[in-house]
C-alpha cells in the first residue's frame, strides 16, 4: 500500500495543507470561520446529543418492557420522555443535516470559497451550544415533565419542572437555526460559481434552500410562542390558561404553526441527501430533476398550512379540521412525486451497493412506511381513533429516524472521505446499515399495531394485554442501539487508522468531488467553471479522460 | 383489569360502538390502498436495485432525463386517490363529531388524575362509566385543571377535554362489556393512571343498575339549590318584570342580543362564561352589575347550574347542545329530552344529599 501511495504522490501534485491540518490549536477550531471546520464542530456536538437522546430513548423502552411503572416511576418517566423529545428535536433533528452536511457541502457544491457570512456561521454554532447548555442546565436541575410539546395550561400553570429554562434553550437554538437558513439562502443566491445555474444545482442544495425558507419564516413563530409561555408562567399574564383569561387551543395553533413545518426542516435535507445518493450511486442523471427540485419548494410552502391536523381532536371547529385534512392530503403529493422519481432513477442505472446506497435504499423502505401511514393520520375520521396513540409515535419515528437519521448516516458515510480524507471499513459500514434497518423495523413496526389497539402515548404503565408487542419493540430498540453505536467505533477508528481516501473515490461529477480530500481551506485551487448539468456522467462531465480518472481516484498524499 | 378480547382478528381492538365498524372500514380501505402502492413501490425498487446492479466499476447508467407523461401520471393518480380517502375520512369525521339531537347526556369533569361522571338522574361515578347499549349517549365534558382527553378505543372515538369550555363526545355503544377508558392527552404526573372503564349494559340491566344506586340530586336539582339558596342567583334573576338580571326562562338555545349590537347563541358554554366572566357578554338592556363567580363555583357546580338554566326552557332547535336531563322537571318541555327514564329512579331521588354518595371509593391514585 505504501508503494502505491508513494507512486501517486509522485505523480500528482497534492496540496500539503488542507483545512484540517492548517492548525491544531483549540483556538484554530473555536474561532474558525471556515464552513468546513464549523461543520465538523456541529458534527461532533450534534452526534453527541443524538447519543444522549438515544440513552433517554433506551430508558423509555426499558421502562415499557413491563406493564407496570417499575424501572422508572411516573415522575421520572415523564421527565425522561420529555428529555428524549427536546434533545432529539431541538438539538439533533433540526440542525443535524443542515448544520453539518449542509454547512460543509453547500459552498463546495456550488463552487464557493465559503458561506456568505462566515462569522454569522460561527455565531450560529455558539448560539446552538449556548441553547444546548441552557437546556442541559434545566435537565441537570431536575428536568421538565411537559413533553417536548409544552402544552398549556399544564406547562404554564401546573408543571413544576424547569419549563422556562428549557424553553429558553429552545429559544436560543432557534436563532442558530434562523442564522443558518439566512446564510444558506444568501450563499445560494450570490455565490454560485460561473456556469452553476439554478437548474445545475445539486438537489441537495435545492432541498436546503427550501429548508432555509422554513427556518427563516417558521422559527420566529416558535420563539414568540415560547416568550408568551414564559410571560404567562412568570408574570401570570393570561394568554393560554383559561383560568386567567387565556385560550389553551391558541397555544396549540402557535406551537404547531412552527412545529409542523419543523418536521419538514428535518426531512427535506434528508431528501436532498437521498437524491444525491440515488443519482450518484445509480450513475445517471436523476429522473425528473425539475420535479424533484420543485417538490422541495412545494413541501416547504404547503407545509405551512397543514398545522391544524395536529388539532383534529383538540376541539377546533370541525370545518377547520376538514380543511386541514384536505391540505394534508395535498402536501403528501410532492413527497410521493419524489419517491416515484427516485424509483425511476434506479431504472437502467449502474447501481453500486456501497454503504451510503444501502442507507439510501433503507431510507426508501422506511420513508414509504412513514409517508403512507401519514395518510391514515391525515384522514380526519381515522385520526380521531389514532391521535395520541402509539400509531402516531410509530409514524413520526418512521419519518424522523427512518427518514432523517437514515439520510444523516447515509450522508456522513458518503462524504466521510471528503470531510476527513480517510476511508472507513466498508464491511462494517454495510453491517451497520443492515442492523439499523432491521432493528428499526423491529422497534417501531409493532407500535403501529399497539396504536390501533389503543395504547396511548406518554404512558408509563399500560394494560397487560399490550405487553407482548412492547417486548418486541424493546428488543428492536436494543438491536437499533447496536446499529447506531457501530459507526461511532469504525468512523472514529478510521480517523486514525483509516486508509487515506482518494479525492473522488466513486468518480462522480459533483463539484465537491473535484477538489482534494480533505479540501483546502479555500475549497478550490481556482474557482471552477461549470459546463455540465447536475449528475452528468457523460462525456460533458470531463470524468472519462484517462487523466481525470487517475487524478480523481488517487489518494491524497 | 381484564377486558373483553374476543375480536376475530388477533391484536385488534373490540368493536363496541355504532361507528367502530365504520372507522375500521376506513382503516382497512386505506390499508389496502397503501399496501398496494407501498409494496408495489418496494418491489420495483428492490427489483431495479438487483437487476441494474453495476456490471463494472464506474459504469454509466442510461441517459434518461425524465418523462412529462410519467410525472403528470404519478402526480394525478395519488392526488385522486388521496381525495377519495379524504372524502371517506371527512364523512366519518363529520359523523363522529356531530352529535345527533336525541342523546342522553352524561356530564364529565376531568381532573388530575381521575374522571368524574354524573348521570342526568344524579348518579355519580368515578373512573367507571355505566351506559346502556343501543342508546345515543353524549358526554358533555370539561376539566378543572389541564387538558385531558376521553379515549375509548373500542368505540374508536376520543376528544380533548379542555379547561374553560365544554367539549362533547357522542357514541352509541352496541355490545355489552367492559372497555378501556383512557386519558389520551398528557396531563402530568399520573397521566397513565388516569384510566378507567366504560361498562356497557343492556337497557334493562342499566335500569336496574340505576335503581340499585343511591342517586344524589340530579344536576337540575343541584343547580336549582345553588341558584335559589347557595349562590343567591335568584335575587336578581328571578322576580318578575323588574328583576335586575337577565331573564333566564326560555333562554336556552335562543339568540341573545348583547350590548354593542352583537348576537350570540345561548349555549352551554355561553351560560358557563356568563357566570365566570359576566362582564364579557352583557345582555342588551341590562347593566353590567353581576359580580364574577370565578373561584366560587366548581366545574361540577357549573354543570349543575347550566343544567338548571336549561331546564327553564328554551329553544329546542338548538339540537347540538340542548338536552335536558332525563328526569328534569316537567318544566323543560324540551323535545330533546333523552328517551326512556326508568320510573323507579324518581323514588330513588328522595333522600337527596348535596354531596351525593359516590359509587366507588376514590382510587388510590387520586391523591392530588
Amino acid at each position: 500500500m505504501q508503494n502505491i501511495d508513494a507512486i501517486n504522490s509522485e505523480i500528482i501534485e497534492r496540496p500539503a495543507v488542507n483545512y484540517l491540518n492548517n492548525g491544531y490549536s483549540l483556538k484554530s477550531w473555536l474561532l474558525t470561520r471556515d464552513h468546513k471546520r464549523i461543520a465538523m464542530l456541529y458534527l461532533a456536538s450534534v452526534s453527541f446529543f443524538f447519543m444522549l437522546g438515544g440513552i433517554f430513548a433506551g430508558l423509555i423502552r426499558l421502562e415499557l418492557l413491563t406493564p407496570q411503572s417499575d424501572l422508572l416511576e411516573s415522575a421520572s418517566y415523564n421527565k425522561v420522555f420529555t428529555a428524549h423529545g427536546v434533545i432529539m428535536v431541538f438539538l439533533f433533528l433540526i440542525p443535524a443535516i443542515p448544520a453539518t452536511l449542509g454547512n460543509f457541502l453547500i459552498p463546495l457544491m456550488i463552487g464557493a470559497k465559503d458561506l456568505a457570512f462566515p462569522r454569522i456561521n460561527l455565531l450560529s454554532w455558539y448560539l446552538y451550544m449556548s441553547g444546548a447548555a441552557v437546556a442541559a442546565y434545566a435537565l441537570l436541575q431536575g428536568g421538565v415533565d411537559t413533553g417536548w410539546t409544552f402544552y398549556a395550561p399544564y406547562s404554564t400553570t401546573f408543571s413544576n419542572g424547569y419549563v422556562v429554562a428549557t424553553g429558553l434553550g429552545a429559544f436560543i437554538i432557534g436563532f442558530s437555526s434562523i442564522l443558518t437558513g439566512l446564510n444558506f439562502i444568501v450563499t445560494v443566491h450570490t455565490m454560485r460559481a460561473p456556469g452553476m445555474t439554478w437548474f445545475r444545482l445539486p438537489l441537495f442544495v435545492w432541498a436546503h434552500y427550501a429548508t432555509s425558507l422554513i427556518m427563516i419564516l417558521g422559527t420566529p413563530v416558535v420563539a414568540i410562542t415560547i416568550l408568551l409561555l414564559a410571560l404567562e408562567r412568570l408574570a401570570k399574564v393570561g394568554i393560554f390558561d383559561p383560568a386567567i383569561g387565556g385560550d389553551p387551543i391558541l397555544f396549540q395553533h402557535l406551537f404547531w404553526f412552527y412545529s409542523h413545518p419543523a418536521v419538514y426542516i428535518m426531512i427535506l435535507p434528508s431528501m436532498g441527501v437521498i437524491s444525491e445518493l440515488i443519482a450518484n450511486f445509480s450513475r445517471k442523471r436523476i429522473f425528473g430533476y425539475e420535479f424533484v427540485a420543485f417538490s422541495s419548494i412545494a413541501i416547504a410552502v404547503i407545509g405551512f398550512i397543514v398545522w391544524g391536523h395536529h388539532l383534529f381532536v383538540s376541539g377546533q371547529s370541525i370545518y377547520a379540521g376538514l380543511v386541514f385534512s384536505f391540505l394534508t392530503m395535498v402536501v403528501a403529493i410532492p413527497s410521493a412525486v419524489k419517491t416515484f422519481n427516485w424509483t425511476a432513477t434506479l431504472y437502467k442505472g449502474s447501481i453500486s451497493w456501497d454503504t451510503p446506497m444501502l442507507y439510501a435504499l433503507g431510507f426508501l423502505g422506511l420513508f414509504l412506511v412513514g409517508g403512507l401511514t401519514g395518510l391514515f393520520l391525515g384522514t380526519a375520521g381515522l385520526d380521531i381513533h389514532l391521535s395520541d396513540t402509539y400509531f402516531i409515535v410509530a409514524h413520526f419515528h418512521y419519518i424522523m429516524v427512518g427518514g432523517t437519521v437514515m439520510g444523516y448516516l447515509g450522508g456522513i458515510h458518503f462524504w466521510w472521505s471528503k470531510m476527513t480524507g480517510r476511508e472507513y471499513s466498508e464491511f462494517w459500514g454495510k453491517v451497520s446499515a443492515m442492523v439499523v434497518f432491521i432493528g428499526f423495523n423491529l422497534l417501531f413496526f409493532p407500535q403501529f399495531i399497539l396504536g390501533y389497539m389503543g395504547m396511548p402515548r406518554r404512558y408509563a404503565s399500560y394494560p397487560e394485554e399490550l405487553q407482548v408487542l412492547n417486548i418486541f419493540s424493546t428488543a428492536g430498540a436494543s438491536v437499533l442501539g447496536v446499529g447506531f453505536i457501530m459507526p461511532v467505533f469504525y468512523l472514529v477508528h478510521s480517523l486514525f487508522f483509516g486508509k487515506k481516501a482518494a479525492d473522488n473515490p466513486w468518480l462522480l461529477p459533483g463539484l465537491e468531488w473535484r477538489t482534494a480530500s480533505p479540501p483546502i481551506t479555500e475549497n478550490f485551487e481556482s474557482t471552477p467553471i461549470v459546463t455540465w448539468e447536475a449528475y452528468e456522467f457523460g462525456e460533458e462531465s470531463g470524468l472519462h479522460t484517462e487523466e481525470a480518472r487517475r487524478t480523481t481516484l488517487a489518494p491524497t498524499a | 383489569m381484564i377486558m373483553q378480547q374476543n375480536s376475530w382478528i388477533p391484536l385488534f381492538p373490540e368493536q363496541a360502538s355504532s361507528f367502530a365498524s365504520e372507522v375500521d372500514y376506513l382503516y382497512f380501505f386505506i390499508l389496502a390502498v397503501t399496501l398496494f402502492f407501498g409494496i408495489g413501490c418496494a418491489v420495483v425498487i428492490f427489483f431495479f436495485a438487483v437487476k441494474y446492479r453495476e456490471k463494472e466499476k464506474f459504469g454509466r447508467g442510461a441517459d434518461i432525463h425524465g418523462s412529462m407523461v410519467l410525472e403528470v401520471t404519478w402526480t394525478i393518480i395519488p392526488f385522486v386517490i388521496s381525495m377519495i380517502i379524504f372524502i371517506f375520512g371527512a364523512v366519518v369525521f363529520y359523523n363522529l363529531y356531530r352529535p345527533p339531537a336525541d342523546t342522553m347526556d352524561i356530564y364529565v369533569v376531568g381532573k388530575q388524575w381521575m374522571w368524574k361522571f354524573q348521570h342526568g338522574t344524579g348518579q355519580r361515578e368515578i373512573n367507571e362509566l355505566h351506559v346502556p347499549a343501543g342508546r345515543r349517549i353524549k358526554l358533555v365534558m370539561t376539566t378543572e385543571d389541564v387538558i385531558h382527553d376521553v379515549y375509548i378505543p373500542a368505540f374508536r372515538t376520543k376528544a380533548d377535554v379542555v379547561p374553560g369550555r365544554y367539549s362533547t363526545l357522542w357514541f352509541e355503544a352496541t355490545k355489552p362489556g367492559k372497555y378501556h377508558l383512557y386519558c389520551a392527552e398528557y396531563c402530568g404526573l399520573n397521566h397513565s393512571g388516569m384510566r378507567g372503564s366504560v361498562i356497557v349494559m343492556p337497557q334493562n340491566e342499566f335500569d336496574n343498575w340505576l335503581s340499585g344506586n343511591t342517586s344524589g340530586q340530579t344536576p337540575v336539582e343541584a343547580g336549582r339549590d345553588l341558584f335559589e339558596n347557595k349562590l343567591g342567583c335568584a335575587s336578581c334573576h328571578a322576580g318578575g318584570a323588574n328583576q335586575r338580571g337577565a331573564k333566564l326562562e326560555g333562554l336556552f338555545g335562543t339568540d341573545v342580543k348583547l350590548v354593542g349590537g352583537q348576537t350570540v347563541k345561548a349555549t352551554d358554554e355561553y351560560i358557563r362564561n356568563s357566570i365566570i366572566n359576566p362582564g364579557a357578554q352583557v345582555v342588551e338592556g341590562y347593566q353590567p352589575i353581576m359580580p364574577t363567580f370565578k373561584g366560587q363555583v366548581t366545574e361540577e357546580q357549573l354543570v349543575s347550574l347550566v343544567a338548571y338554566i336549561k331546564s327553564l326552557g328554551g329553544n329546542g332547535s338548538a339540537n347540538m347542545t340542548s338536552t335536558a336531563a332525563p328526569t328534569a322537571p316537567a318544566a323543560t318541555g324540551s323535545p330533546t329530552t333523552g328517551g326512556t327514564t326508568p320510573a323507579n329512579t324518581a323514588a330513588n331521588r328522595q333522600g337527596s344529599n348535596p354531596n351525593a354518595p359516590k359509587n366507588q371509593p376514590e382510587p388510590a391514585n387520586s391523591n392530588r
